[in-house]
Formats: structure tokens, C-alpha cells, sequence
């Protein structure tokens, strides 16, 4: 099915469209955040890097999508190295990516709709009424009411400019999905609705998707391929039933920190 | 050494920003927007401004210039010259720092903290290119107007205050406003106030596009946009006067 402009289903996307990170380096005046860090992040999966507060997991993905230079070792997206990319070749990489904020980084000055249209507007051949069909199709996948598409960013929830964020991220179909603490500031309920959300989308779309988390109910409920982040270093990596074998002191004090998680993993052994 | 560091990422900015647009039906939407924020919506400040100046250098002109031996059209004269020469372009480019200066600042400013400009990033846009083209070329453009208006504003509220105090006669002001009247002092002013725009507009860019932290940074940012900006004015002016008129 075409939806303004765009082919709805897997098949637009059925490529292999792995992001892997080898040996990577990254300081910041002399403090070394990043220390030999490798990771294969695959399609259709939802990746997610785990770690607590300035563990340097923001850091990570921050060099993977290129807004850090790193200072030693490959990035490669499906085999093209982001580091060696010049900034015209970065640019049009970066129209291959979506990204969900952690504040969502909605234009203030657009309204909902216009600014899932804004990435279109850029970058898509379509014609205006086509953008608007596709803007909306993205808008209606991610469960928000036609009410809504009028009004500016700022007079709506947190939830649904997460939504926003989910539809203005998919708009042009991107191969890969970064997501920055998509639950922060968002009750329960709502942060479950997003987490399904987000592998939903992942799955539907085959996109490669790394979630940056420290919400071990987003672990639980959607995380397949996991990396835990200590102090810089890769510190255990696996889905989220290896976690309650794993044998990292360092995973089991993050992870089962709380009694409720403690009482998940006696039950779970 | 901030100053060179300073220098140079400014100049890189400026590469980044002075290209032609990724679309240029995204520009031509932004730009009208530009020239009403920047530019239209300075009009009543550069009015009221302009009148109480014009008005004031006038009495003042008119108590510092009461000999028999200075003709009586001489305070028109020189409230002209003052505000051809350096009112319109150079005070009221100052007094636009301050307000355009800082909405630009605090604008980009809290676009960079709340990660909207990483957003554009990510999509692949040309953050500066997009952000900043539009609001230079709107102050610029709207910059020579503005000049123009207040020079003539000025000179209407000199005119109404020297007639209703009886300090000037209509005539004689009349007469002063039009004696030896040198065209080139007009281009001289819009030259400067053109050097001017360009600087407000792009100091300010720049402290807003590299802010960083949170909401006291942004102030921040806004601040040093406006001080060094006019410090940069003040040092334009005094290139661009020596080169025009010495």
C-alpha cells in the first residue's frame, strides 16, 4: 500500500541494516568516557543500551548518530564507516535516522502536524497534499486523535509529544530509530504504551532500532538485545532473560537494585 | 586566547551558514517571518526612539547655539546632521542590539538546549544554514528602512517640538533641514547601518547557536550577544567612518 508517496510495509525496508560499533574511544578534555566499546546493533530488534546516570550511555549513542567525533575505532552502517564520512555524505546518511529526544525537541513553532510534515518538506519529492496524507497516516500509527494535529507542541501532554516525536521520527521511513530515554518524565502506564510503540514500529518497519535507557521496566518489557554501559566500558551484553543468569556484579547491583526486581529474579531462578 | 577560539568558530559558523539553502521554499517560508519579527515589529521602538531624540537634540541644539552670529536655521541643520550621521544608523543600531540581539540569542538559545537543533541535525538539515540565513538576510534587508524611517521620524519630532516651544520658527527649521544637504551622508549611514545588521544578527546567532546548559546559560548567551555586539559596532563605526568620511 503507498501512503503519500511512501510504500507501507516491510518490503520497503527489507534490507539488512545492522550498525556496528567497533572498538570505539571517546574523551572529553583528557577524561576518557567511552573505552574500547563494540556492539552489533541489529535490524528489526530492539537494541537497547542500559546503564546507570553518567555511565556515558548518552555519549554512546550520541557518537553513533555522529554528534560526538569519536577518538579511536569504526562506526558502521551496514558497512559504511561514519568517522571516514565527510559532512555532505553525514547529512544524507542522517536522512536514512530517526531520532525520539529525551524532551521530544518538537519545533515550538510549528503546530503537531507541521512538524511531522517538517522532515518531509525537507527532504521528500512528494507533493504537499501527499506529505499531509503521510504526516497524518504517521500521526494516526502512533494513536494520536485529529484534534491534536492543529494545536503547537506545547498544549499537549508529555505522552503525545512523545507520540509526535515517534511519528516525526517515521515520517520518512528511516532505516534506523535512536531513542533517548523515551520514558523520562512519563507515568507507568504511558511509558509502557510508548515502549510497545516503539517495538511495534520496529518490527513493522524492519528499522534498527537503539533504545538508551535506565528504565528497567522498558528492559523487561521490549529489550532484546541489551548492553550494559559501567563506567565507560561495555560491561555485559544479552537479551533480557540472560539477565537474571547474568554474573556481573555490576549488572545484578543496576538491574536488581530495587526489592521489587530482587523478588522478580528469586522468582524468575 | 577566547577571543581568537571565539573568532575562529564564529568564522566557521559563518561557512556553514552562508551557503544557498538545502530548500529554498523552506526559506522563502521563514523569511517573511523574519522581516516581520525583526523587522516590522522594531518600528514602534525605532518611532518613539527616533521622535524624543529628534526632539530633544533640537532644544539642545537651540540652548547650546543661542548667538546672533549662528544663523537661526543652524538648529535644524545640526539636528539633521546628527541624525543622518549617527543617531539613525549607529544609536539605533545599538538600541536594536538590545532587542533584536537578544531575541535571536535567546531564540537559537533554547532551540540548542531543548535539542532542537540536534533534531535538525539529525534529520540531515543544515541547522545553521536553516536557523540563522533567514533572520541575517531579514535584518539586513530591513535595517536601511528602519534608518530611513527614523531619520525621517526624527526629524518630525525636532520640527513639532521647536514649533510648539516657540524655540524655532517653522520656517528656519525648514530652512535647516534642507541647507547644504549632502546626499552622501545618507549612503554613508545606510552603509554603516547594513555593517551593522549583518553584525547584531550573527553575533547574536552565534552565542545562541553555541549556548549550552540550561535556561541561565541561554541569559547568558543573550547577554554576551548583546555586549559584544555593540562593542563590535562601536569599533565598526569608527573603521567605517574613517574609511567614508576622513
Amino acid at each position: 500500500m503507498i501512503i503519500g508517496g511512501f510504500q507501507d510495509s516491510k518490503l520497503s525496508n527489507s534490507q539488512t541494516d545492522m550498525i556496528e560499533v567497533k572498538n570505539i574511544d571517546k574523551s572529553f578534555d583528557g577524561n576518557q568516557v567511552l573505552k574500547n566499546i563494540s556492539a552489533v546493533f541489529e535490524d528489526g530488534k530492539t537494541n537497547m543500551i542500559i546503564g546507570a546516570s553518567g555511565s556515558g550511555k548518552t555519549v554512546l549513542m550520541k557518537s553513533i548518530i555522529g554528534l560526538h567525533r569519536i577518538d579511536n575505532g569504526r562506526i558502521e552502517y551496514d558497512g559504511r564507516n561514519l568517522p571516514d564520512m565527510r559532512m555532505k555524505e553525514i547529512r544524507i546518511l542522517r536522512r536514512e535516522v530517526g531520532m525520539l529526544f529525551q524532551g521530544s525537541a518538537l519545533f515550538d513553532s510549528l503546530s503537531v502536524l507541521e512538524n511531522v510534515m517538517y522532515p518531509l518538506e525537507m527532504f521528500s519529492p512528494v507533493s504537499k497534499e501527499e506529505m499531509e496524507i503521510r504526516a497524518r497516516f504517521c500521526l494516526k500509527h502512533v494513536n494520536l486523535e485529529e484534534q491534536s494535529f492543529k494545536l503547537p507542541p506545547s498544549e499537549i501532554s508529555g505522552g503525545m509529544q512523545k507520540r509526535v516525536a515517534i511519528a516525526r521520527a517515521i515520517a520518512l521511513q528511516p532505516k534506523y530509530l535512536f531513542c533517548d530515554e523515551p520514558n523520562s518524565g512519563l507515568d507507568p502506564k504511558t511509558s509502557l504504551i510508548i515502549d510497545r510503540l516503539i517495538h511495534d514500529i520496529t518490527v513493522e518497519f524492519n528499522i534498527t532500532t537503539i533504545i538508551n535507557s535506565h528504565d528497567m521496566n522498558s528492559v523487561m518489557e521490549i529489550g532484546e538485545n541489551i548492553i550494559f554501559i559501567n563506567k565507560g566500558e561495555k560491561a555485559w551484553e544479552g537479551t533480557k532473560e540472560d539477565i537474571f543468569h547474568a554474573d556481573s556484579e555490576e549488572l545484578n547491583n543496576f538491574v536488581f537494585a530495587s526489592e521489587l526486581y530482587k523478588k522478580v529474579k528469586i522468582a524468575h531462578q | 586566547m577566547n577571543i581568537f577560539q571565539d573568532a575562529g568558530k564564529y568564522v566557521l559558523l559563518m561557512k556553514r551558514v552562508l551557503v544557498f539553502p538545502d530548500r529554498w521554499r523552506m526559506f522563502f517560508r521563514q523569511f517573511p517571518k523574519e522581516l516581520e519579527k525583526l523587522g516590522l515589529q522594531s518600528l514602534p521602538i525605532v518611532i518613539i526612539i527616533s521622535v524624543f531624540i529628534g526632539a530633544i537634540m533640537t532644544i539642545q541644539t537651540k540652548l547650546n547655539t543661542e548667538n546672533p552670529l549662528l544663523p537661526a536655521y543652524s538648529t535644524g541643520l545640526v539636528t539633521r546632521d546628527t541624525l543622518l550621521l549617527e543617531f539613525s544608523s549607529t544609536i539605533l543600531c545599538l538600541i536594536l542590539a538590545g532587542k533584536i540581539g537578544s531575541n535571536i540569542a535567546s531564540e537559537i538559545g533554547t532551540m540548542r538546549i531543548t535539542e532542537q537543533i540536534d533534531a535538525l541535525e539529525i534529520m540531515g538539515v543544515n541547522s545553521a544554514n536553516y536557523l540563522i540565513l533567514p533572520k541575517i538576510i531579514a535584518f539586513v534587508v530591513m535595517v536601511p528602512f528602519l534608518v530611513i524611517f527614523s531619520m525621517a521620524v526624527g526629524l518630525i519630532g525636532g520640527y513639532f517640538v521647536g514649533v510648539f516651544t516657540n524655540i524655532i520658527t517653522t520656517a528656519d527649521y525648514l530652512l535647516g533641514i534642507q541647507y547644504a544637504f549632502i546626499p552622501y551622508y545618507v549612503f554613508y549611514s545606510l552603509v554603516k547601518s547594513l555593517v551593522f545588521a549583518f553584525l547584531i544578527s550573527s553575533v547574536a546567532a552565534y552565542y545562541g547557536y553555541y549556548a549550552n546548559g540550561g535556561a541561565l546559560d541561554v541569559g547568558k548567551a543573550s547577554t554576551n550577544a548583546v555586549v559584544n555586539s555593540s562593542i563590535l559596532i562601536l569599533f565598526f563605526n569608527l573603521l567605517i567612518t574613517n574609511l567614508m568620511l576622513n
